[in-house]
């Protein structure tokens, strides 16, 4: 399928934060690749280290935060790059849309201008012909009436389309790498279905690469090709879509899919749900972060169960499909 | 007396109408005419996207709103236009969780406090009411000795227990549930949704359950309205909603949800709306959905379609001139 070179590659990412009580590990030795026109899904709670990853891949984090590892894009390493370097990949090679799209966007400026903006600084096109080129934007992300639409202002949007105009300022310069933080997830499900519907008609139309990052387990099963779950700052399994819904390895990717309410099930069992709340990054248990939680650890000998508490397990198991389990469920694989 | 005992809540065309924003904008008429019940002991889930009206809703069954016409009945009783003073009795028997727990609880305020203080407000001494907080704690499946701390200190799945606790405190037959869930992370959800079901079960409670999820609301309700700018489209048991919806609204919504299952995904076929939600300030005129809907026709422009019974000997009733599965469409 294509070019199996990946376009985006991270490896041993992490980023720390100091705070008062001690420095935070908020993402801890992550790597995982994108592969050019495929779709990377990170799935994570809160605290899991998903977003933060994401600003790290873009050099968007705060000034405190540390990182290290490497991220290189297209062949090119991105940390440490000068910020004046930075800037100029972000916009032209990827581009990022973020939750909450009115916050994003300048409440004084019209939209066409805004996208316009962006146009002339990255190509330092003319004004008419940024304009022109932003309407047209407007126009392919499905906003009807574009001309007319680009002389409004955000607030005069719904949610839906605020969404749109980001994602149609995010690919006015026809980047190659597209990062989604919970694009959907202030909207309404008819909503989210038109959004994720028109990231991947981009995505076919543009050979577009596009890192999803949500909550929503549903979400990855609609767009993703590949997934990484992600638990307090660590990955916890990284396999192809369908491996990972099928035969998920990890005990957390299990529980997660076991403990949701599904429209095609029957609702007579109680839900089977994961006990505890999602671990906090201030202090970080000694072994697998999941180990309170986990119903394999639970369920394990004496000697099995001090492993999962003492020791940090470390990604691995079979090529395309590791987990950070000492006790994966491997289908046919003794562990 | 009838021999037919009234239904624990009785709604009958409840409307809210909002003064628009600014002086000369018009009323913004957020709930139109909804009309439900809801027997002791069964859950009702009321589900729509944002602004459809569904909170609203809830708040003028629990009065925190008046509503501007129509009747909210607890137990027989007319209580839409009751005074704050007359209410006070009744809230004891009806009680509501919110969505965000944290924000809902009050973080100057020790657990003992948040739980105890309905039971204070009622009249239970000060002994009896920690008693009480230390009791409902455990049930909700908190630590009692926990009882002096404050809500910071506890996570969001736990603080969402407080809530329920408080709820529970005065011995309430209804619970509006306003999006109790939706703030939680995935893996914290099952429990809280567990929860209510075992508290369901044995306090013999009534819910209210308002949630745009609509598998949330399959997994804990027994019989299911749908919302949409303002009035009901669908109303009917879960099983035929979910299994054959009537209104091409539900089914559009239902046909949106992305089911955490990839092979599914591919072989779904999906009905994609057009357009948003229109704002309920400026209601399409006929059937508000006939701008989005796929199969509107001439009448649906025109005419608005009273909500009524989708087949003959079916209790489920659907708001539209061509619903579903009752005719050649």
């Amino acid at each position: 399928m294509g070019d199996s070179t990946p376009l985006l590659s991270v490896r041993d990412l992490t980023v720390t934060f100091p705070t008062r009580r001690g420095p935070v590990r908020a993402v801890d030795s992550l790597s995982f690749d994108v592969l050019p026109g495929r779709t990377l899904g990170i799935v994570g709670e809160s605290g899991s280290g998903k977003s933060v990853t994401s600003l790290a891949v873009l050099g968007l984090h705060t000034g405190a935060a540390e990182v290290t590892g490497s991220v290189t894009l297209a062949g090119r390493e991105l940390i440490g790059l000068p910020e004046r370097e930075l800037n100029r990949l972000r916009g032209r090679r990827m581009a990022m849309i973020f939750q909450d799209p009115l916050s994003s966007l300048h409440p004084y400026y019209t939209v066409g201008e805004q996208i316009a903006e962006h146009h002339r600084v990255h190509f330092g096109s003319r004004r008419a012909a940024a304009r022109e080129r932003a309407v047209e934007a407007l126009g392919e992300v499905g906003i009807p009436e574009p001309r007319r639409r680009a002389g409004e202002y955000p607030h005069q949007f719904s949610g839906g389309m605020r969404q749109r105009v980001m994602i149609a300022m995010a690919l006015a310069c026809e980047p190659d790498l597209l990062i989604a933080d919970e694009p959907t997830t202030a909207l309404d499900v008819t909503v989210q279905a038109q959004i994720l519907e028109l990231i991947a008609r981009l995505q076919r139309e543009r050979g577009l690469s596009v890192v999803m990052i949500t909550h929503d387990l549903g979400v990855v099963a609609r767009v993703a090709h590949d997934v990484l779950v992600m638990y307090g700052g660590r990955a916890a399994e990284h396999a192809p879509v369908d491996a990972l819904f099928e035969a998920p390895a990890h005990p957390y990717t299990r529980g997660l899919l076991d403990s949701l309410p599904r429209l095609d099930d029957h609702d007579d069992t109680p839900l089977r749900a994961i006990p505890g709340s999602p671990p906090s990054l201030l202090d970080p248990a000694p072994g697998c972060a999941f180990a309170p939680r986990c119903s394999r650890a639970a369920a394990g000998s004496e000697e099995e169960r001090a492993r999962c508490t003492g020791e940090r397990p470390l990604l691995g198991g079979p090529e395309g499909h590791p987990a950070a389990c000492h006790f994966p469920a491997y289908e046919g694989v003794a562990s | 007396m009838t021999t037919t005992a009234p239904p624990l809540l009785r709604v009958r065309d409840l409307t809210m109408t909002f003064p628009g924003r600014r002086a000369r904008s018009a009323p913004v008429r957020a709930v139109d005419g909804v009309s439900f019940d809801v027997a002791a002991g069964e859950t009702l889930g009321l589900v729509g996207e944002s602004g459809c009206g569904k909170s609203t809703t809830g708040r003028m069954i629990v009065r925190l709103l008046e509503p501007t016409a129509g009747s909210v009945s607890y137990d027989g009783r007319d209580i839409s236009h009751l005074s704050q003073r007359e209410l006070k009795p009744l809230r004891r028997e009806l009680q509501m969780v919110f969505q965000d727990p944290h924000s809902s609880l009050n973080p100057r305020q020790t657990v003992a406090r948040i739980i105890a203080d309905p039971l204070l407000v009622q009249g239970s001494s000060a002994a009896e009411a920690r008693k009480r907080a230390a009791e409902l704690m455990e049930l909700v499946g908190l630590i009692p000795e926990h009882i002096d701390r404050h809500p910071h200190e506890f996570s969001g799945g736990q603080a969402q227990r407080i809530g329920i606790a408080r709820a529970l405190a005065t011995g309430p037959r209804l619970i509006v549930a306003d999006e109790p869930v939706s703030a939680l992370d995935v893996s914290v959800q099952a429990q809280v949704v567990n929860l209510m079901e075992r508290l369901r079960r044995e306090l013999g409670l009534a819910y209210l359950f308002i949630a745009h999820d609509l598998s949330v609301v399959k997994r804990v309700c027994d019989r299911v309205a749908v919302m949409y700018l303002g009035r009901i489209v669908e109303i009917g048991a879960k099983e035929r909603v979910y299994a054959a919806p009537a209104h091409p609204y539900t089914r559009a919504l239902l046909s949106a949800v992305p089911l955490p299952d990839p092979a599914a995904e591919r072989a779904r076929e999906r009905i994609t709306l057009l357009g948003d939600p229109p704002s309920p300030a400026a209601p399409p005129p006929g059937c508000t959905f006939h701008p989005r809907c796929p199969k509107a026709r001439e009448i649906c422009r025109t005419e608005a379609p009273p909500l009524r019974v989708a087949a003959p000997g079916e209790a489920r009733q659907v708001a539209c001139h061509f619903p579903e599965g009752t005719e050649g469409n």
